[in-house]
C-alpha cells in the first residue's frame, strides 16, 4: 500500500485535475471556452518564463519564439498526420494520441532550441542577456518567415481544432506542478542562489552556467507546449503571431506578478488575458489602457504583486495564510 | 606522522595586465593548521584568495588541494574539491531563509537534474531530509538554530558573518578561507569570533586560512603567519618571529606595532 502511494504520488495532481477539467470542458460554452484556452495559454507561457527570469534571475525576452518552435513543429505533425488513423484505435482517440505526440514533439524540439540559444547566450548577464535572447528571438522568427516548407510569411493553415480546455489545463497543471516542484527542491534552490548572488553561489560549488542553461531549456520547452496548444485552438500559425510584442507580454505578466512567485504569474497572466479580451472594443486605446495600467502598477508595486512570495504567504492569518517569518519554502 | 597536506600554492603569479599583483605565492598547509595572512592593503591578499578558489585563474604556478592540480577550475568545481570561501563583503543569499542559505551549500556537487525533483523519487525524499538535517546540524554549530526561518537579510552583521562561515563549511571543505572574518566587528564580537575559529579548526579537523587586518587577532589564533606586501610574500613564520621581523613592522605592522609598545612615533606624528 506504501509503496502504491509513493508511485502515485506524482501523479495526485494530474488525476485530481482531470475529471474537473472535463467537467468544465463539457459545461463551459463555446466563448468562455476560448477564453479560458487562452488564459491557459498564457498561464503556461508566464510561469514557465518564470522558471528563467524569476528563479533564476535571468532576464529572457524572447519567449515567442520557443513558443513559435514549437508551434511549427506540432503543426507540421497535425497536418501531416491528418488522414492517419492509428490502427485498432477509433477515429477519436487516433487523433487525441497524434495530438499528444505532437505536443510531446514540439516539448521536444523547442527545447533543443532552449539549449542552443542558452549555450552561448547564458555567459552574458543582466542587460546584455536581454538583448541576446531578443535577437536570437527575432532570428528564429526570421529564419521561420523565410523556409518555404513552413508556408513562409502565410504560415500553415487549416490545422484541426484539437485543442480544448482539458487539454490546455491539463498543460497548465504540468506547467504548475513543474514550478512548484522545482521551488521546493534542491535544484530549484540552486536556481534561486544564482538569482541572489551569483558569485557567491558558484563558490558554494552550483555550477552557474549549467543550471542557468537547465533552466532555459524547461522554460523553452513548456513556452513550446503553449504554441502548440495555441495553433490547434486558432487553427493557423503564422509567424505574425509570435513578434516581439508576444515575448513582451508574456516578460509583463512576470514583472506584474512578482518575479519567482507562481500563483503571482497565474494571476497575472489570467487578469490580463481577460482585460486584453475586455479591451478589445475599445482597439487601438487597448495598448494604450494597458501601458497606463502597467506604469501604475509599478509605481505602487515595483516588485510586483506578489514579490517572490506566494500568494499564501501574502495573505491574512484567517484567509489561511501562512506568513511564517521568510516562508519556510 | 604530519597529517595529509590539505592545500599547496606554488609559485602562485597572478598578472593584470601589466600589474603584477602576486608573484611566486608558495603556502602549505595542513589539515587542522591555521594560518593568518596579512599585509596592507592592496599587498594581494584578496588576489591570492581569490587565484586559490578559482575566482581567477593563476597567471603562473600551481594550486593542489589534496593533491590534486586545481588551477584553471572554475570556482565551483574547485569548491567541490575541498576549498570553501567567505567573502570580505559578506554575499548571502539575501531574500532566502537562513535554513536555504546553508541548504544551497550542502548542495555542492550533487548533480541530479530536475527528473528527480518532479518525480519526487523516494530517492529525491531522502536526499531532501539529508540535506535539511545537514543545514540544521551547521546552524546549530554556529548558534543559529533559532534564526533558521529568517530571512538573511533580516540577521544583524555578525549573525550574518557567522551565517556566511555556516554556508561555506556545508560544502564539506579540506580548506577554509576566511576574507577578513572580524571586519566590521565591535571588540567582543571579535573575541566571540576568535573563540569560534578556534571550536571549528578542532571540531572539523580543516586547515584554515584567514586574512585580517586586526593583528591581535591573527596573531592570537595562528600558527604561521605570512605577510604580503605588493604581491610579494616579504615573512612567513611563526606569529612571534614574524612580529619581530624589520621588514613586516616597516611594511605593515609600522603603527599599530609602535602603538601596541607605547613607543613613540618617529616625528611626533599628528595622531
Amino acid at each position: 500500500m506504501g509503496r502504491l502511494r509513493l508511485l502515485l504520488r506524482p501523479v495526485v495532481p494530474f488525476a485530481v485535475a482531470a475529471p474537473m477539467l472535463w467537467g468544465l470542458q463539457v459545461l463551459a460554452p463555446q466563448d468562455v471556452a476560448i477564453i479560458l484556452v487562452a488564459i491557459g495559454v498564457n498561464v503556461i507561457l508566464a510561469v514557465s518564463l518564470n522558471v528563467v527570469n524569476g528563479f533564476t534571475g535571468q532576464f529572457s525576452i524572447g519567449h515567442a519564439a520557443f513558443m513559435a518552435v514549437g508551434a511549427y513543429t506540432a503543426a507540421l505533425i497535425t497536418t501531416g498526420f491528418r488522414e492517419v488513423q492509428i490502427a485498432h484505435l477509433p477515429v477519436g482517440i487516433s487523433d487525441a494520441v497524434i495530438f499528444a505526440l505532437a505536443l510531446v514533439a514540439a516539448m521536444a524540439v523547442a527545447s533543443v532550441a532552449g539549449l542552443l540559444v542558452g549555450i552561448p547566450s547564458l555567459r552574458l548577464r543582466g542587460d546584455y542577456l536581454a538583448i541576446v535572447t531578443l535577437g536570437f528571438g527575432e532570428i528564429i522568427r526570421v529564419v521561420i518567415e523565410n523556409t518555404r516548407a513552413l508556408g513562409q510569411a502565410t504560415g500553415i493553415s487549416g490545422l484541426p481544432a484539437a485543442t480544448n480546455v482539458l487539454w490546455t489545463g491539463m498543460g497548465v497543471v504540468a506547467t504548475v506542478v513543474m514550478a512548484r516542484r522545482l521551488l521546493v527542491s534542491t535544484q530549484g534552490r540552486a536556481l534561486l542562489a544564482i538569482r541572489e548572488d551569483e558569485v557567491a553561489a558558484e563558490a558554494m560549488g552550483i555550477d552557474t552556467v549549467g543550471w542557468k542553461v537547465r533552466a532555459f531549456v524547461i522554460s523553452a520547452a513548456f513556452a513550446g507546449l503553449a504554441g502548440g496548444l495555441l495553433v490547434h485552438r486558432i487553427m493557423l500559425v503564422t509567424p505574425r503571431m509570435f513578434t516581439f510584442v508576444k515575448s513582451m507580454e508574456v516578460v509583463v505578466m512576470v514583472v506584474l506578478g512578482g518575479m519567482g512567485s507562481i500563483t503571482g504569474s497565474i494571476i497575472a497572466a489570467t487578469v490580463l488575458t481577460v482585460a486584453l479580451e475586455w479591451l478589445r472594443g475599445l482597439d487601438q486605446y487597448r495598448m494604450v489602457i494597458y501601458s497606463i495600467l502597467l506604469i501604475a502598477l509599478m509605481l505602487t508595486r515595483p516588485t510586483g504583486l506578489f514579490g517572490t512570495k506566494e500568494i499564501w504567504d501574502t495573505l491574512p492569518r484567517w484567509l489561511g495564510g501562512r506568513r511564517a517569518a521568510g516562508g519556510a519554502r | 606522522m604530519s597529517p595529509p597536506l590539505a592545500l599547496e600554492a606554488r609559485k602562485v603569479g597572478m598578472t593584470f595586465g601589466g600589474l603584477k599583483a602576486l608573484a611566486d605565492f608558495d603556502l602549505s598547509m595542513r589539515e587542522g593548521e591555521l594560518v593568518g595572512l596579512i599585509g596592507p592593503n592592496g599587498a594581494g591578499k584578496t588576489t591570492a584568495f581569490n587565484a586559490i578558489t578559482g575566482v581567477y585563474a593563476p597567471t603562473s604556478g600551481d594550486v593542489l588541494v589534496a593533491g590534486e592540480r586545481v588551477n584553471g577550475m572554475r570556482p565551483h568545481q574547485i569548491c567541490v574539491r575541498g576549498i570553501a570561501r567567505t567573502f570580505q563583503n559578506v554575499r548571502l543569499f539575501k531574500d532566502l531563509s537562513a535554513l536555504d542559505n546553508v541548504r544551497i551549500a550542502c548542495h555542492a556537487g550533487s548533480d541530479s537534474g530536475f527528473t528527480s525533483a518532479w518525480l519526487l523519487t523516494p530517492k529525491h525524499d531522502r536526499e531532501e531530509a539529508r540535506i535539511r538535517e545537514r543545514a540544521l546540524a551547521f546552524l546549530e554549530v554556529m548558534g543559529l538554530s533559532p534564526r533558521s526561518g529568517e530571512l538573511a537579510r533580516n540577521l544583524p552583521y555578525g549573525e550574518q558573518r557567522r551565517l556566511e562561515i555556516a554556508r561555506a563549511l556545508a560544502t564539506g571543505p579540506k580548506v577554509l578561507c576566511l576574507d577578513e572574518p572580524a571586519a566590521g566587528m565591535n571588540a567582543s564580537e571579535k573575541i566571540a569570533l576568535m573563540e569560534l575559529i578556534r571550536r571549528i579548526r578542532e571540531r572539523f579537523s580543516l586547515a584554515i586560512l584567514v586574512i585580517e587586518h586586526d593583528m591581535r587577532l591573527v596573531m592570537g589564533i595562528s600558527e604561521r603567519v605570512l605577510v604580503l606586501d605588493h604581491g610579494v610574500t616579504i615573512a612567513h613564520g611563526k606569529p612571534e618571529e614574524v612580529r619581530r621581523d624589520p621588514k613586516v613592522i616597516e611594511a605593515y605592522l609600522g603603527d599599530a606595532y609602535l602603538a601596541e609598545h607605547s613607543l613613540e612615533l618617529p616625528e611626533g606624528g599628528d595622531r
